[in-house]
Order: structure tokens, then sequence, then C-alpha cells
């Protein structure tokens, strides 16, 4: 199944990647080749096979639902780009969000 | 101590060494930088550190001598050098995951594997060159350029965990952690020379790794010599109430040193002396007490698939001459097959970048890390620092990961994937069901190649084909040095069935002693 230029747009708007006009037919044909090589999988048939959503390794045990504090041995403060009053400060998404992206 | 004579100590021997007085954890620490200057670890040479502090380690091992001077319990791993790959969160050293989206990043908090370490008394001397994220097969993916490999300059060390690989091959530390999805602790391991565990998913706990691939990530062992490794994950395995994929399994001793010719009531002065280890509600009896010397009762699988005609005749003719080892062991050799082996490749480059498109997604420049903000709104600012932060390679993953979960696509890759690794675990079920004790395979299908000798990805991915399926089934791997070609490592892998790392390490150490020097020429 070939990407298009098109659905490599898309899925970089999708993962928030800013992707260049260059880069987008680069990756439009790496990707394209690379799945390429996943077709041989539509061949097996797999109509009675349970998927492995998760490795389930036999053994894994639950734990008490119980509020377990994160093992902080710095602060927040030591790696946040910014805070005040003990929260992230980020930015603002009123006034800087591009008018024609909020539908305003 | 020499430098040179630290470069040859497993770390069995430096703990003994530093337990009984001889040299102080001081002296070790100042013999694995000399090493490492010696050797031309730093940027412009092997470049296998991207962090590394002597003088606050030297600090940290003069405070830990006085604290425990008179303490008789120091550890298994008293005064040993670690070194640790960049994506496992530690205290002290920065946290960067081989990427300019983390750069300067230091956690808040320790991986339990790092933690375990130091309370067995080892020291922790340096954060290792990576794939960014952990994405490659070469280590020429690292935002702050490749790691060379100390047996040829011109070569790459593998990877992803090809810092770990090089630091260990190098002698600058006899133990380095690494981490695996897809074989990135075995396959640089192969390449340099070295011994790479990956233990079965669940054995070690994840909490502190930096998730890829949640499904498939485990922590890894990378050592001199089996001894190392079984050491090295004998101190970090076992149930973590802090990772929910953690394995309520008990772990038996894997040292040969610990265990040869004791009564099991006195196997090991640290461990736990077992005859049988619980997984689950089960009991599995342990076999005997491991011997250098003997495979006696031992069944080893030759799977069909993983000796295909294009493989490297030099490389056969390797792996070949260990079969012949383990039969002249005792060991009984059966040909085999795993028939879904290969349509390992494209399952995993579906569902391992299918899960990094979504744990990569919190790199966004928000909470911590790069943030980039050309100050026109939010989705600008997520994309600038996104675009900027991430390489090419985990550029490319991550949209492919996005492609195959949306929608449209979901049924014909990733769920289709999914039930295709149904049957590749099915594959190693029968097999081990059958009455086969472990699988011996090549590592890799070739040696180590020049760096930039491959451009194309989906050749890159190819370089996995014989450890992803260990990922995709959860089993535990291992490679171990079997010789050379052409001058350079070659590793062979053996494949035991889930929670039997005390089998896989019964036969590398048959192996390894069969093999002797003959494993490095």
């Amino acid at each position: 199944m070939a990407v298009t230029r098109e659905d490599v747009l898309h899925i970089a708007d999708l993962a928030r990647l800013g992707v260049d006009g260059a880069r987008a037919d680069a990756l439009t044909k790496e990707l394209s080749a690379i799945l390429a090589h996943m077709e041989v999988l539509s061949a097996v048939d797999t109509a009675s096979v349970p998927p492995t959503d998760g490795i389930g390794a036999e053994g894994t045990p639950l734990r008490p639902d119980e509020r377990v504090s994160p093992l902080m041995e710095r602060t927040l403060e030591s790696f946040a780009p910014a805070m005040r009053d003990g929260f992230f400060i980020v930015p603002r998404l009123a006034t800087h969000e591009d008018p024609a992206e909020s539908g305003a | 101590m020499s430098v040179e004579s630290f470069g040859k100590l497993g770390a069995a021997a430096i703990a003994s060494s530093v337990r009984a007085g001889d040299a102080s954890r001081s002296d070790m620490i100042r013999a694995s930088f000399e090493r490492a200057r010696e050797i031309g670890a730093g940027p412009d040479g092997l470049n296998i550190y991207l962090h590394s502090d002597e003088q606050a380690s030297l600090e940290e091992a003069d405070a830990i001598q006085k604290r425990l001077d008179s303490a008789t319990d120091v550890g298994v791993l008293a005064g040993v050098p670690v070194a640790i790959k960049d994506n496992i969160a530690s205290l002290g050293l920065p946290t960067t995951c081989g990427s300019k989206i983390l750069a300067g990043y230091v956690s808040p908090f320790e991986a339990t594997a790092i933690t375990r370490l130091r309370a067995s008394g080892a020291l922790i001397v340096a954060k290792t060159n990576m794939d960014e994220f952990a994405m490659g097969s070469s280590t020429e993916n690292s935002a702050y350029g490749p790691t060379r490999n100390p047996h040829d300059v011109r070569c790459v060390p593998g990877g992803s965990s090809g810092g770990s690989a090089a630091a260990v091959a190098a002698g600058i530390t006899p133990i380095a952690l690494g981490s695996e999805t897809g074989g990135s602790v075995r396959q640089p391991a192969a390449f340099c020379g070295v011994v790479g565990v990956k233990p079965t998913y669940g054995r070690v706990s994840r909490y502190g790794l930096v998730a890829f691939a949640s499904s498939l990530d485990q922590i890894g062992v990378l050592g001199r010599t089996v001894d190392d490794a079984a050491l090295g994950l004998e101190t970090i395995a076992g149930f973590d109430k802090m990772d929910s994929t953690s394995s309520d399994v008990d772990v038996p001793i894997y040292r040969l040193s610990a265990l040869g010719g004791l009564p099991p009531d006195k196997r090991g002065p640290e461990g736990v002396a077992m005859e049988s280890i619980r997984i689950g509600r089960t009991s599995v009896p342990i076999p005997p007490p491991p011997s250098a010397s003997t495979l006696e009762g031992v069944v080893i699988g030759r799977p069909k698939e993983y000796f295909p005609d294009s493989l490297d005749a030099s490389i056969r003719d390797l792996c070949e001459r260990s079969l012949d080892r383990f039969r002249s062991m005792g060991a009984t050799i059966r040909d085999i097959s795993l028939p879904r082996s290969p349509l390992a490749i494209p399952v995993y480059y579906i569902l391992a970048p299918a899960e990094a498109s979504s744990n990569l997604a919190r790199f966004d420049g928000v909470r911590y890390g790069l943030r980039v903000d050309p100050g026109k709104g939010l989705k600008a600012m997520y994309e600038a620092t996104r675009s900027q932060g991430f390489g090419p390679e985990v550029t490319r993953r991550v949209l492919l990961g996005t492609y195959v979960l949306s929608a449209g696509y979901y049924d014909a890759y990733y769920k289709k994937a999914q039930a295709v690794r149904t049957l590749i675990g099915d594959d190693f079920r029968s097999v081990f069901s059958s009455g086969v004790n472990a699988i011996f395979t090549p590592t890799t299908p070739t040696t180590a190649f020049h760096v930039g000798a491959i451009s194309d990805p989906y050749e890159m991915y190819l370089n996995d084909i014989f450890t992803v399926t260990a990922n995709l089934a959860g089993v535990p791997a291992m490679s171990v040095p079997i010789g050379r070609v052409r001058r350079l490592p070659v590793g062979g892998q053996i494949i035991t069935a889930h929670f039997d790392e005390y089998t896989m390490f019964r036969v590398a150490y048959a192996l390894e002693a069969s093999l002797g020097a003959e494993a490095h020429q």
C-alpha cells in the first residue's frame, strides 16, 4: 500500500511533527518502501488467531489499589522549564492559539 | 592496580578484591577512568560516554569507603564500576536518550535496576551513548555522534546499546546496563565480542527505563564474561511494585561460581537456596547445578530458519563449531523449525513504531526537555519542538507508527501484526514443550559493518532478523562470543523458555569454557 505525500503530511499533523516539503517527499518514498515489506503479512491466515495485545508473562501480579508516592529525589523545579506555586507554567492556549486553528 | 590488569578483571574479582581490602573503591574508579582515557573513549575517539564525572565518582567512592570500612556485608558488586545506557533514569548524571529533545535533562528519580546495583555496592560511573530513544542497530542515530567499535574504529559497535557494549569491550567497566526492544543488547554484544543478556519480559523492572515500545522493552546486561552477565542479572532481577509488568517469579542464582559443587542448601553466600522456582502458582524444578564441562541431558534446538543459505559461510562455520562443542559435552542437538520467524521483522516494525508513536507523545516541550516556541500557538510549539528535537530515524518511526494506527490502516497493519505476533510466540511454546531446553542460532547475520555503510532504513532493520523474535515472544536470550571472522567478533545466541534464564546461563557457561580463547580468535 503506497503512502502518498498527503498521507505523510496528515500523519505528521496528527503526530505534531513539523515536516517541510522536501522532507515530506523523502518520507513518502521511505515509508512506502518500508510498508511494502509489510505486505507479506496479508498472506498469513489469522482469522482464528487472537492478537497479542500485551506480553502478559505468567506471574504478573496486581498490586493493591492504593496510592504510591513517586520516589522523587529532586524537585519538579529542578527540571521543569517554568513553575509557579507548585504548578507547571505552559504556553497559554487562549492567547497563543492560531485563530484559524481554533475555529475562532 | 595497573590499568591493564583492571581491564581484564571480572566483576566478581573486583568485588572480591575490594571486600578483602586489597584495593579501594577509589582505586577502581581511577582505573576505570584511566582505561577510558587510554583507549580514547571520549567524543573525539570512540565516543562511548555521553555523561560522566570522574571527580564526583571519586568523591562518592570515598564516601562509601568511609561509611562501609568496618562493615562485613558490602555487596556482591562492592566497588565495581558500572556504565548505564542513557535511557535509564539516574540521579546525578543526565538521562538524554541520545536525543537533543532531552539535552541536559536530569531525572528526579532513579530506575529500580540502578537502585539495586547501588545497593549491591556497584558504582555508577557513566551514561553511555546510544541510538536516539533506542531506535537503531548501529549507534549512528545518536544526536551526539556515533560510537566506534573498539575492535575496529572504522566499524559501528552495533546498537542501540552500542556505548554500553563498547565500554565493556574496551575494558572500561566489566558490566554495563543496556536495553532491548528488538535486539539492542545482543546485537552490539555480538559486534563487540562481549556477552549480552535480554531477560524474560517481566524479569527486570522497567521502572525508570524511558519507554520506547512498552510490550517489548526490557533492561538487559552486558558483561565481559558469562559470569559478569550472570552477576549483573541476578542483582537487578526480581519483582518491583513500581512496574506493573514486573513478574513475581523467583530469581535463582545464575552464577556458576556461586553454585558449582555446592549442595542446594549451601548455594552461594548471597542468594536464595532453591531446588525449584515458582512461576505463578506452579513450581518448576531447577536442574542440577551447572558445570562448565557437561551438558548431559540438555536438548539444544537448531532452527533451520536461522541458518539460511544466504548466511555468511564463516559465521555458519563458527555456529556449527559451537554445536559440535555442545555435542561433545553430552547435549543432544535437534533440528527444529520456528516457521513464522521470517515474519518477525515486518511484525516488529509495525508494533514497535506504533507503541513508540504513543510513548514519545510526551516529549512535547511543555513539562521538561527542549522547548522551541515560535510564538504562534501551542500546536506550532509542539511541532517546532518535536521536529527540532527528534532526529531522522525517530521522526520516521513516529510517522510509521502513527500511520499503522490511523483509521483505515489499523486492521491491515497493527491488528494483523498483533495476530502474527501470537503465532511467533506459539512457535517458541511448541518447541519448548516438545522437550527442547535451549535454542542456538547466530546472533547476527553479519559482523560489524563500517560507519555509514548502510543508508537504507529497511536494510538496517534486517540487522535484527535473528534477535527480534525473542522480544516478540518475551523469552530470554543471550549472545556469547563464539569466534571471529576477518578479525571481527561473532556472537552465538542462546534462547530458552520464559523465566528459564538458569538453563540459558548453564549452556552459556559450558560454551564459554569449551571455547576458551577460541571465542575471541
